[in-house]
């Protein structure tokens, strides 16, 4: 104590000490328990076609961040696990909101990425739901545990919120860390705006955990422009949510210690070159890939195609993915007022990539316009890869380092490939 | 958009070489409910049993390959499971069990009449000489690398009876394989034999191959070869290097 005098030892009991009121209320009767539960108690187990498809929604107008939140208050998640950077933080605080309502079993702060991104991987191969999100540089810092994600098979969701990574430093939207993730095996999804920002990440745990499929899967949007503004949402009730993770029945076995042989579980030496022979690791990269190609028909099914096309027979196309839709939306209205008869593509799935729908979508095109939020341009590249007569293809508008993309940028794009 | 149903591309008994690419890149669909895969191609799931049964009484040392999902007693369901898949294993004459027991790599080399591995198992389908043979109970990741392997190295006819979605890398797959499935495989079986399909086996049983199972059905009286056991002479020599090894704390 302060005045140095010894505290009594003897415990004094306050005039109000609740313990003086103790008396037992009458047991509540299972109605009434199931009336009274709220929040996360209240939820119950619904069909991924009904809550992703069927049921009834209503508008909400926030921010991608919050939309993020009601996607993951809704996906049944066991643990997530991140570590903070600009523009992830909001999201995974408001993730944490839903730790301390009950909606996920575990969540803490890791130690840094490489730390998160292994965490995920044993969270994973335990059998459990599992989320993780991070931006720019932290990407990049968790990418060496990432890429060993895939080939574990381990189901779980990645949600990246673009910035740049690149010196100088800066915090500004730019999405070329998405071109690292391409080459990683996971399945990776691009969100356009707010509304997506809740749709993907239900469905790329229910397309993740499909036992054909059994693989990670990202869902990137553009900082800031999707997670720190404010669109218009549509969800159903809080009350329902995707069923849980069925992990006896994915690509690989668990690791299970309650259930022997525990010998089947997957084990360190695998991974040591000199124990098995190159034609198996030949085949195992095979089988990551293949299956994201199975992953195509859940896609399908749940975001209503890996590709929307608006304005299908026009001779100039735009095709973007993530923010640069929205830009490209303003554009084709635009050019329809001044006299342009301009459609649009928006690629939903970056891998697996639509190649064939798009070579299809595009064939009656003579201008193909790619605009992009980075420098690289890989977008403009994979598109080049999957389609015929790539001469069409116009690399650009590109912005970048932060910069918006004004549509007149797009317009003077497209008008310029018309005159070449 | 439609799932596509037909590929131009033939999933046929190899050696296709030394890597060929795997189906699904090359547009091979999984079948639905009620569908079979047979060479690529969606077939009706009866068509897929009746090929699988007939490759499987016809080609020469036919095995079967049960996986952990149907080795172990997980539960009740896989015993039950087995229960059934010996059903399937006494309508073929001639037959062999070999085992996969696990996925993990056996050092230093694997004893082919006992197990099959899918770090390599082009090494059992050889050293048997096996033209047809059946995986079931095999986890979806490793029965694909697996199926890959043996369809670049080997003539093997394979099929893969699938609990989950199936096996585009296999000759013949049937998806969502559960006991009542293999009660209408042994069944296709029968129902070939009675068609005129003459076994190119006579008899009725399963051929012992292995130390483990010859011994087992023998009377447990012969002895594991010395030269297949995993040494334990090795072991013994690794163990007193150890023992004899760098003593930090020495001064």
């Amino acid at each position: 104590m302060s005045d140095g005098t010894k505290e009594a030892t003897t415990p004094q009991l306050r005039q109000d000490d609740p313990r003086d009121r103790v008396a037992s209320p009458p047991a509540p009767g299972k109605e009434e328990i199931e009336k009274e539960k709220k929040g996360a108690a209240a939820q119950r187990v619904v069909d991924p076609d009904y809550l992703i498809l069927e049921a009834p929604r209503k508008k909400e107008f926030i921010t991608g961040s919050e939309a993020a939140k009601e996607s993951i208050r809704r996906a049944n998640v066991d643990i997530a696990i991140a570590y903070p950077i600009t523009p992830q933080s909001e999201t995974m605080q408001q993730v944490g909101y839903l730790y301390a309502e009950g909606y996920i079993k575990d969540y803490y702060r890791g130690e840094e990425e490489i730390g998160v991104m292994s965490a995920i991987a044993g969270a994973s191969r335990s059998g459990v739901r599992c989320l993780t999100a991070t931006a720019g540089p932290g990407l990049m810092r968790g990418l060496e545990a990432i890429v060993s994600w895939p080939g574990a098979r381990l189901p779980s969701v990645l949600l990246v919120m673009c910035r740049v990574v690149n010196t100088p430093l800066a915090i500004q939207p730019d999405n070329v860390e998405i071109s690292y993730l391409l080459n990683a095996g996971g399945i990776v999804l691009h969100g356009e705006n707010q509304q997506d920002f809740y749709d993907f990440p239900l469905v790329a745990f229910m397309v993740s955990e499909k036992p054909e499929v059994t693989l990670p899967a990202a869902v990137a949007v553009d900082g800031f422009f999707v997670t720190h503004a404010r669109g218009w949402v549509s969800m159903p009730a809080e009350d329902i949510k995707l069923p849980p993770r069925d992990c006896y029945h994915e690509a690989v076995p668990m690791m299970d210690n309650e259930n022997p042989p525990i010998r089947i579980a997957r084990d360190a030496p695998i991974q040591k070159s000199n124990f098995i022979s190159y034609q198996m690791h030949a085949s195992w990269q095979q089988e990551i890939w293949s299956a994201q190609e199975r992953a195509k028909k859940w896609l399908d099914r749940w975001l209503g195609g890996l590709i929307e096309i608006v304005n299908p027979t026009a001779k100039t196309m735009i095709v973007a993915s993530g923010a640069a839709v929205s830009q490209g939306r303003e554009a084709v209205r635009q050019a329809g007022e001044q006299g342009l008869d301009v459609g649009l593509i928006k690629v939903k799935s970056l891998r697996p990539f639509p190649g064939k729908e798009l070579d299809e979508a595009l064939d009656h095109a003579d201008k193909i316009v790619v605009p992009e939020f980075n420098y690289v341009g890989w977008l403009s590249k994979e598109i080049k890869a999957n389609i015929k007569r790539t001469d069409r293809v116009v690399g650009g508008p590109r912005v970048y380092g932060g910069m918006t993309m004004p549509t007149e940028l797009i317009l003077e794009t497209i008008k310029d490939s018309n005159e070449r | 958009m439609a799932q596509v149903k037909e590929s131009s591309y033939a999933v046929v008994p190899g050696p296709e070489g030394i890597l060929p690419p795997a189906a699904t890149i090359m547009g091979v669909p999984l079948p639905e409910e009620g569908e079979g895969l047979v060479e690529g191609k969606i077939v009706n799931e009866a068509e897929a049993l009746e090929k699988a049964a007939i490759a499987l009484l016809t080609r020469k040392n036919a095995t079967l390959f049960p996986g952990p999902l149907v080795l172990w007693g997980w539960n009740d369901h896989t015993n039950d499971k087995a229960k059934y898949f010996f059903d399937v294993a006494h309508e073929l004459p001639g037959i062999r069990i070999i085992p996969m027991p696990d996925y993990r790599p056996i050092y230093p080399k694997i004893d082919p009449e006992a197990v099959i591995n899918p770090c390599h198992p082009n090494l059992t389908i050889w050293h048997n000489k096996i033209e047809a043979c059946v995986f079931i109970g095999v986890h979806c990741h490793y029965a694909n690398i697996t199926l890959r392997m043996v369809r670049a190295g080997t003539n093997c006819y394979t099929i893969a009876l699938c609990a989950e979605a199936g096996h585009e890398d296999a000759m013949c797959s049937v998806p969502n394989f559960d006991i009542e499935k293999l009660v209408r495989f042994r069944d296709a079986i029968i129902k070939v034999k009675k068609n005129g399909i003459k076994p190119l086996y006579e008899g009725k049983g399963i051929v012992p191959t292995g130390w483990a199972q010859i011994s087992r059905l023998s009377g447990g009286n012969i002895e594991k070869p010395e030269d297949e056991s995993v040494g334990a002479g090795v072991t013994a020599a690794f163990a007193h290097e150890l023992e004899t090894g760098l003593d930090e704390t020495a001064e």
